[in-house]
């Protein structure tokens, strides 16, 4: 087990590492020099050579790398172009309203697509089956940033529950932050709860076609003693892996649908920050989204391997 | 006919939109560039079937056109993905665990790692906002399904005793590949396509929804659904109906995808029932 877990970590870092290479030499391609972009069109070149050098845009790319990656680890994102604030900063005020998001909507969708996921597997061919297997299949083809609008014209405008949008802050307590991010986390759970309800239903249908399924029935165990007792724990195994991959999802989703509900997360920095050129802050939310999306399979992966021994020696 | 009925619905809404699409090139209702305020916000109506937006034009017109968009966009993203990924999935599975191999599967797997409408908008916003980079930020995330799909059924193929039959006759590998892996992949490919099809079609309409897909004048449906955002308390069917038209090609698309693998996978079907 030890040795899997030092070959992942290898392997994290290394995809990490190129992960960096490829993220700022996608930004260094870019067209569009910042400085110049922050000056102006009637600029002279000498402030713009000035702006360049006070930002540190003049060293020789491979030491921009270096000290972009250095600083990463050390905690330090760097300073931004525009709000000449510190990164690292901004990201952590902004991850206060992301981070939640996500499992908010990564709770609400594992605690909606389970039951439905069991009842349809256990209801199966019934109509009560079908019905689930149609709406789980409306679910996903509905683009989340359409039915986040959908809400926002029911409960924000029509019925006045929440609100449109925007976001109340912490401050004023745990209930009102919550309320912001209930739309946006609905939004964001349900093509997610329609595709785990149905990888559930078909993990768990396979797993009671097994054969100790049946040796439990023949012991006199009932239906649901099966079901709850043997099916349920051998079905996780591949809806663990949704749940892991529904992250990077989610907080993909999240940069959109913290469009549509104005809230100021990491989505919006990514956003206001490209159409400003402040290339190293969309550098390091990108960076920073990657190692999350990438630590989560890592994380994912060990799980595996301590509950499936045979998951330890590859395929 | 029973089991057949997601193929049969899937086709049907898929066709409805490629009809819509191909059709518009031919003709169009109303001129989408035609302007006519006195017109605006009508809901739908004998003269504007699905009503106009805010500067009146004709909602089915450019439903008609962005249909156009939608599709050209996301088939393209796939036309990337599989013309890239097939080749390297067939040449990662005639070297099994060789170094080729290796770097066509780490890669795989590095770019399955990054969330993909983040680097999606982040190619899109840093190289300009258009539906050809549109294209390539969402087929450059094909590339790995694809590759992996191919190598894995490649690599139970090279197993099978025609192929061992064509490599002791004297063929090549890159010869057996084309004619005789290749041609047995296609059910599969088929399948992944109309898939991968449709999320190119939610891609896109996310990615014109923040602004960083086709640009205006060209109308797509994610445009029309954040043009409609701010009316939406009094001109509901402004994003009603853009929003309706992506959900019926994306389940169209779907249902067609399912009903593909069913009928052309009559194995998968006995296990899936």
């Amino acid at each position: 087990m030890l040795q899997y877990a030092f070959k992942r970590a290898l392997s994290l870092c290394l995809s990490l590492c190129l992960a960096s290479v490829v993220i700022f030499a996608v930004v260094e391609i870019a067209p569009g020099d910042p400085a110049s972009f922050m000056l102006g069109i009637n600029a002279q070149p000498d402030t713009i050579a000035a702006l360049r050098a006070e930002l540190g845009l003049d060293q020789g790319k491979f030491v921009r790398y270096l000290e972009w990656t250095g600083g990463m680890l050390r905690g330090d994102f760097g300073t931004s172009y525009t709000y000449r604030s510190s990164i690292t900063d901004m990201i952590a005020e902004r991850m206060w309203i992301s981070l939640p998001l996500a499992l908010y909507a990564l709770a609400l969708s594992t605690l909606i697509a389970f039951p439905v996921g069991l009842y349809a597997a256990s209801t199966r061919g019934a109509p009560g089956d079908v019905a689930v297997m149609g709406v789980t299949q409306l679910g996903i083809a509905i683009p989340n940033f359409w039915f986040a609008m959908l809400l926002v014209m029911i409960f924000a405008i029509k019925l006045r529950w929440f609100s449109a949008g925007g976001f109340a802050g912490w401050d004023d307590g745990l209930f009102i932050g919550v309320k912001s991010l209930t739309l946006p986390a609905i939004a964001l759970a349900l093509p997610q709860a329609s595709i785990l309800s149905r990888v559930m239903r078909s993990a768990l249908i396979e797993t009671l076609s097994e054969d100790y399924i049946r040796t439990a029935r023949a012991k006199g165990l009932s239906r649901q003693a099966v079901l709850w007792r043997h099916a349920l724990r051998n079905a996780m195994i591949p809806v663990l892996t949704i749940i892991g991959l529904q992250f990077s999802f989610l907080m993909a989703g999240a940069i959109i649908i913290e469009q549509v509900f104005f809230l100021p997360g990491l989505g919006r920095l990514v956003f206001q920050a490209i159409t400003q050129r402040d290339l190293i802050v969309v550098e390091s939310v990108v960076m920073l989204l990657v190692f999350a999306v990438i630590s989560v399979n890592f994380i994912i992966d060990l799980a595996y391997a301590a509950v499936d021994p045979r998951l330890r020696h590859g395929p | 006919m029973r089991q057949y009925r997601s193929l049969i619905i899937g086709t049907f809404l898929s066709l409805i939109v490629l009809i819509a699409a191909t059709f518009s090139f031919v003709w169009i209702p109303y001129d989408i560039m035609q302007l006519s305020i006195p017109d605006k916000l009508q809901t739908p109506n004998w003269d504007h079937f699905l009503g106009t937006d805010h500067f009146g034009r004709d909602i089915l017109s450019m439903i008609m056109v962005g249909a156009r968009t939608s599709l050209a966009v996301a088939l393209l993203a796939v036309g990337i993905g599989m013309g890239i990924g097939v080749p390297l999935g067939l040449a990662a599975a005639t070297r099994r665990g060789a170094f080729l191999d290796e770097v066509i599967m780490r890669t795989n797997d590095l770019i399955f790692a990054f969330p993909s409408l983040v680097i999606a908008i982040l190619i899109t916003a840093l190289f300009g906002a258009g539906a050809m980079n549109a294209i390539i930020a969402i087929g450059i995330f094909n590339i790995p399904v694809f590759a992996r799909v191919s190598r894995g059924a490649a690599l139970s193929l090279w197993q099978k005793e025609f192929i061992l039959a064509a490599r002791v006759s004297g063929k090549s590998k890159l010869r057996i590949s084309v004619e005789h892996i290749l041609p047995n992949l296609t059910n599969l490919l088929i399948v992944q396509g109309t898939i991968q099809f449709s999320l190119g079609i939610l891609a896109e309409a996310g990615l014109s929804y923040v602004g960083l897909g086709a640009q205006p004048p060209t109308p797509s449906w994610g445009r029309m659904l954040a043009d409609a955002q701010t009316m939406v308390s009094f001109a509901p069917h402004l994003a009603l109906i853009p929003g309706s038209a992506i959900i019926l090609t994306v389940l169209g698309l779907n249902l067609m995808g399912d009903g593909l693998r069913d009928a052309l996978d009559p194995k998968l079907r006995k296990s899936r029932q």
